[in-house]
């Protein structure tokens, strides 16, 4: 942050006071209030406003086609719903929770080792692979997630296919499913989401940790090679230590992210949640109760916890796992 | 090209070089496949083997997506017209306040930025109820500009606009122009702008792909068929009965291929705009 300070009048020598000119007002000085006005006319407009018009909706029960006069004061009658009664509720977090680990994790114990290995081993190739992982963080969701539903269908998907295929292999084989699975089937549809998610973000995640490690000195990983040091030992004393800020930081995005789970989830279950709602969300759950029920108070409630929930983990988080450099 | 790898034994380079290409695969295959699927039957499709190269059958594909979402044409239109407005939008706006907090002084200067940082950590859902509502009274239902006006100025583009000028536009050269009689706005069009050309062709990439890839937004302002943007479309098909897999996979090639044409040619850049906010900050 470049900062310089205002200039101040020289207070030294005490001068006659001298009755004070207006100075006249330049379109300068107001420039930059101007320059940056469009961006907060629309955020109060659009963002903030309908935000503490949602707070407002919460606290009160109404049918949105009886108009504005039919809105009735609750207080936190709808939370207190959610938060007791809401059987989908209750299901749809559990299964956001679920899909937030087991998506996660994977993606950041695969982009760490991958964009050490892509850092150190790879030369020329390097930039094309990165972009390999990267293509499908950028595409649209709804096409891909579509492309998914068809290679995970159960009789001719090429996922099925694959897998019975490797299941074929001798010695390795046990490792594959003999049968065709049936990912629409409520114990597998977690998985076949998770999966999505998890090709959709691993290669986000390898960038964000190849940037970190481009900041490394490189002349660290020369002495460690002087030094003897294995590949598997650089990057667990050289490299893992000093990327803890970003893998936190990633980490933390991939939480706020994995919380908020709509798209992916939607379009693989058919904007259904799938069989036993196995695969609905919280952030789905939401959309249903407000959308398909017309329940716009109970609704906002639901958005409210979920919001409170990512604000409580995201602090704990910071809490416990943030710059607490005490480890060595 | 380092020598880390100096002392490990050539077998287990050669296994980890073999998983990370593997790997690199799995992240390609659903797009081959997609453009393979595109070009063949519904009947092709759902042999087994499923089909591993291309057919002939793509224009028919194409048809058959058009029977299926006779506003197909119009939905490829609305996409690119929204994209395209909030790009020029953002680009135009964004720079204009990453100017003013690059190189003007000003009361709450610092207070301000940090507002706009803040809103960054609002979650997008919580928006979505009284959006919708918000839109209705505005009679913006059905139309572009909710989508368009909104996400006319993000924090992101700001923050992004602030940093590149702060780097990249010595505060003489402004200085130097005021001096020489040029006007605030005259300043920004003449001189701001053609400086912060690399920075604007980011923004614009992020933007513009953003814009295309929406699912949420049009998803509740956006009624009627005929306005719906091509995501909102595909998803139109997965309805009842027999899934057209062909016609969602062409649909699907259709609006995928304009951002790997996109990323092929800016990959690095595109990288670098998407992780600008992250790696930054």
């Amino acid at each position: 942050m470049a900062e310089s300070k205002p200039s101040t009048p020289l207070t030294g020598a005490k001068s006659t006071p001298v009755p004070r000119k207006r100075k006249p007002l330049h379109f300068r000085d107001v420039a930059p209030y101007v320059f940056i006005s469009p961006f907060f006319v629309l955020f109060f407009v659009f963002g903030l406003f309908p935000l503490l018009f949602s707070v407002y909706l919460s606290l009160h029960r109404w049918d949105p086609a009886a108009g504005l006069s039919a809105m009735n004061f609750v207080g936190l009658e709808n939370y207190i719903f959610v938060i007791t009664n809401d059987d989908w509720f209750h299901t749809s977090l559990y299964n956001t929770v679920w899909l937030a680990l087991v998506s996660g994790l994977p993606q950041h114990l695969v982009a760490l080792p991958l964009a050490f290995f892509l850092h150190t081993a790879f030369g020329r190739w390097r930039n094309s692979v990165v972009g390999a992982y990267f293509l499908p963080f950028i595409t649209s969701t709804v096409a891909i997630s579509l492309v998914f539903s068809s290679l995970f269908s159960r009789d001719f998907g090429v996922v099925n296919a694959t897998l019975t295929a490797l299941h074929d292999i001798p010695g390795l084989g046990w490792l594959f499913p003999a049968d065709k699975i049936d990912w629409g089937q409520p114990q597998y549809t977690k998985w076949m989401i998770s999966f999505v998610v998890w090709w959709r973000f691993v290669g986000w995640n390898t960038v964000l940790y190849l940037s970190a490690m481009q900041t490394i000195p490189k002349d660290l990983f020369e002495a460690a090679t002087m030094d003897g040091a294995r590949p598997w030992q650089q990057f667990r004393h050289v490299c893992l230590p000093l990327l803890r800020p970003m893998v936190f930081f990633a980490v933390t995005l991939t939480i706020i992210g994995n919380l908020q789970l709509f798209e992916e989830p939607f379009i693989l279950t058919g904007g259904t949640g799938g069989i036993d709602q196995a695969g609905k969300t919280a952030a789905m759950h939401m959309y249903a109760t407000a959308f398909v029920d017309g329940d716009f108070g109970t609704a906002s409630a639901i958005a409210w916890l979920l919001f409170m929930l990512i604000a409580a983990v995201t602090w704990a988080n910071n809490r416990f796992l943030g710059q607490n450099d005490k480890k060595a | 090209m380092s020598t880390t790898f100096k002392h490990s034994s050539l077998a287990a380079n050669g296994v980890a070089y073999g998983i990370v290409l593997g790997g690199a695969l799995i992240m390609l295959a659903p797009f081959y496949f997609m453009f393979v699927f595109a070009t063949h039957s519904d009947r092709e499709i759902l042999s087994l083997p499923p089909p591993l190269w291309f057919g002939d059958n793509f224009m028919a594909n194409v048809r058959l997506l058009v029977e299926k979402l006779p506003f197909f044409w119009h939905n490829l239109g609305w996409s690119l017209y929204v994209a395209v407005a909030v790009t020029a939008a953002n680009l135009f706006l964004c720079s204009l306040a990453g100017y003013a907090f690059a190189m003007f002084e000003f009361r709450f200067k610092d207070k301000l930025f940090l507002f706009v940082m803040a809103t960054m950590l609002l979650p997008a859902f919580v928006g979505m109820i009284p959006t919708v509502i918000t839109m209705s009274w505005l009679g913006w239902l059905n139309q572009p500009k909710a989508l368009i006006v909104p996400a006319a100025c993000t924090a992101l583009g700001v923050f992004m606009m602030r940093q590149y000028i702060t780097s990249a536009i010595p505060r003489d050269l402004i200085d130097a122009a005021r001096i020489d009689g040029c006007g605030e706005f005259g300043i920004f069009f003449r001189i701001v702008l053609p400086l912060i050309t690399p920075a604007l062709g980011t923004l614009g990439l992020v933007t513009f792909i953003g814009s295309w890839n929406n699912f949420m937004g049009p998803l509740i302002v956006m009624r009627d068929m005929e306005m719906f943007t091509v995501p909102l479309a595909l998803r139109a098909l997965q309805g009842t009965g027999q899934t057209p897999w062909g016609a969602i996979c062409a649909g699907s090639s259709i609006a995928v291929l304009p951002l790997l044409v996109m990323f092929v040619m800016a990959s690095r850049r595109l990288i670098e705009g998407l992780t600008a906010g992250a790696v930054k900050a």
